[in-house]
């Protein structure tokens, strides 16, 4: 009886998560179905889920073709890639220097990391494009990076898995003659892979998946990143061409995707570890 | 060969005096037990000696120099941490390498990909595998060299811990409480291992614990901690039986010791019992002091006149020896008393007993709790009645 009333209690959640699931999947699905379907079947009265002619060749040929997607797939990746290292190459000494150092300025700038936190791009975004544009910096790599380099929130988040590393370990490393560079290359990156991976998935998603920012600074179809690169597809080649259109994000998606479901328990591990849900 | 001298440390935090002036000497290839209670400021003073904190004042100096200015880096002292503190993501071969590498090294010789290119990095490199080998031998580790620290038993840990300390050959050697963590047998056998290192390593350490039993066991000299102050330096035995304050003797000695409270009578004598003390030193009469003796020279007679009468509450075998918590019938207080099993056996609670104590192991300490030489009075007399 008990395991029948478990199996039971089992089929039931199983049943709502997977409800659950179909119904955060069912765009996504929707999207893969679309990007196979012609133009007819797209404007049908009736709802398929199954094309009726499976054009994939066809539209996915027309979103390769149409806008050069090698350059917006190389953008999203020098662009994320650079926002990354960056980010952490400042965020980890300044989050070390505020765990473990003492100075006085660390309060101040606990302060500040946390009023950084609470103040969004977009408060910042016309002050940051006056000045861009001033310096003639628009439609670059550098307008596209230069804002996220300094990420509050992978300091706040470096912080609170540094105070948790022990202080002896750092005692040790420091009569062991490393300097502070020493101990942050040598001991404190190479035990904080869990960290560094949970803000890669917080870091590289937001900015892979980034449009406000790219919409403002670039207007020159070489710098424009994936989601920009859309929204030029959309309004200059494809206009209704839906199928095309969702290849083509099926595309721009596939990256993430891909990375995700290759390197998903890691992921899982290093967000649980931080006790942060994305 | 190097000495260390602490001069007049002190320190504090945010008004609170942790270290109130510390001085100490520690000879070339003196082994130092710093011992006190946890928070009289024994880990500081360790910390302070290692550079991790800065004193608020005074002087360390190792062999000729004052090291106060120099940071943890370059002091060449090496420290085994109570959490033995090893670096997770390496194995043990590395780990005991680090110093080495850190000091053997240039920065440039460090570099990935490029320091092999530079001259000199393969012969450096190979001396510290040949040094860490040895060490690894030395310690009974050897094969033990590709493990990680997660992967190791505590005692593992430890001997990997101070071999990253040793390997160096450091001026100073400090451990701050490097068995706590160590189940009770593994303690007891690795003290006298720490002992032979000591000795081969031959260099001044200071050892914090707050277990006794290890600083008595271990150390040439005992340094007693009380509140930030240093209250005895001095061998075991003379911490032990010599005291020279009245915390040094209550926190060294298990069971604790015997103290009552008493006061000075006239012509300088202290009296407990059948037993009077003549102060060395003369104080008013009526001055509070407090008489303390150690249980195992306390007496227990199951009758006769002689000693005080008293009543045993408690009696505790611990198989070489028995416990008797005596309660005395004039003041109420509890004496405890330890006796060999030969001794106490049919003893039991409840029982009436008289207590005696020897009278040369008698203590005075005065009120601010600082020993008063004494003598026993009529110890003379008493024996040339028995010879007369």
């Amino acid at each position: 009886m008990n395991a029948r009333s478990f199996t039971l209690g089992r089929a039931i959640r199983l049943f709502i998560l997977s409800f659950g699931a179909l119904i955060f999947l069912a765009p996504y699905i929707f999207m893969i179905s679309t990007a196979g379907k012609a133009q007819s079947d797209i404007f049908s009265s009736s709802l398929s889920l199954i094309p009726q002619h499976l054009s994939y060749v066809a539209n996915f040929t027309k979103a390769l073709t149409r806008v050069s997607m090698t350059t917006l797939l190389w953008n999203g990746v020098v662009v994320c890639a650079l926002i990354f290292v960056i980010q952490v190459a400042i965020a980890i000494p300044c989050a070390y220097a505020m765990a473990k150092l003492k100075f006085r300025a660390a309060r101040a700038m606990m302060v500040l990391v946390m009023l950084g936190l609470l103040v969004p791009i977009h408060a910042t975004a016309l002050p940051i494009y006056v000045a861009f544009d001033r310096a003639a910096l628009l439609n670059s790599y550098f307008a596209l990076v230069a804002p996220f380099t300094i990420s509050v929130f992978g300091i706040f988040l470096f912080l609170q898995f540094f105070r948790a590393m022990p202080d002896d370990l750092i005692h040790a490393a420091r009569l062991d003659g490393m300097s502070e560079t020493g101990i942050i290359a040598r001991v404190i990156v190479p035990n904080a892979w869990p960290a560094i991976t949970a803000f890669a998935i917080f870091s590289v998603v937001a900015h892979w998946n980034d449009l406000y920012w790219p919409l403002i600074v670039v207007s020159n179809q070489s710098y424009a990143t994936p989601p920009l690169g859309l929204l030029y597809f959309r309004a200059a080649e494809a206009g209704d061409d839906y199928g095309a259109l969702m290849a083509a994000t099926l595309i721009i998606t596939f990256p993430l995707v891909a990375a995700f479901l290759l390197a998903q328990k890691r992921f899982v591990e290093g967000i649980t570890m931080t006790g942060l849900k994305g | 060969m190097s000495t260390l001298s602490l001069r007049g440390i002190h320190k504090s935090f945010s008004g609170n005096q942790i270290l109130k002036g510390i001085s100490l000497d520690a000879g070339e290839n003196e082994f130092i037990a710093l011992v006190g209670p946890s928070g009289c400021g024994k880990s500081t003073l360790l910390r302070i000696l290692a550079g991790l904190e800065s004193a608020d004042g005074g002087e360390i100096i190792v062999g000729e120099r004052d090291l106060s200015p120099v940071p943890a880096a370059d002091r060449n002292i090496a420290m085994v941490f109570q959490s033995y503190a090893l670096y997770p993501h390496l194995t043990a071969a590395q780990n005991i390498a680090v110093p080495l590498v850190m000091r053997n090294l240039t920065r440039t010789q460090r570099l990935p990909l490029i320091g092999p290119l530079m001259p000199g990095q393969r012969k450096a490199i190979a001396n510290i595998r040949r040094d860490v080998r040895e060490m690894a031998v030395s310690l009974k580790i050897d094969h033990l060299m590709d493990r990680k620290p997660g992967q190791m038993s505590g005692g593992q840990r430890q001997r990997v811990a101070l071999g990253r300390a040793m390997v160096r050959r450091p001026a100073v050697f400090l451990m701050d409480e490097p068995l706590s963590n160590l189940d009770a047998n593994l303690r007891v056998h690795a003290r006298g291992e720490i002992v032979d290192l000591h000795r081969r390593a031959g260099v001044p350490t200071i050892y914090v614990t707050h277990d006794q039993a290890e600083a008595l066991s271990m150390a040439d000299r005992v340094a007693v901690m009380i509140g930030g102050a240093l209250r005895q330096l001095a061998s075991p035995q003379v911490i032990y039986d010599d005291p020279a304050h009245v915390e040094v003797a209550k926190f060294i000695g298990q069971p604790r010791i015997n103290l009552f409270a008493s006061q000075v009578g006239p012509d300088a004598i202290v009296a407990i019992g059948d037993n009077r003390l003549r102060l060395a030193e003369t104080m008013a009469p009526g001055a509070p002091v407090t008489i303390g003796i150690r249980p195992e020279f306390v007496t227990v007679n199951r009758s006769g006149q002689h000693g005080l009468p008293a009543r045993l509450d408690r009696v505790e075998f611990l198989g070489s020896e028995i416990i008797l918590y005596c309660r005395l019938d004039a003041i109420g207080e509890t004496v405890i008393a330890k006796l060999s099993p030969s001794e106490g056996s049919g003893l039991a609670a409840g029982m009436p007993v008289r207590l005696e104590f020897a009278a040369d192991r008698l203590f005075v300490f005065a009120e601010d709790g600082r020993r008063l030489p004494s003598l026993p009075v009529g110890a003379d007399i008493a024996l040339e009645k028995a010879h007369g």
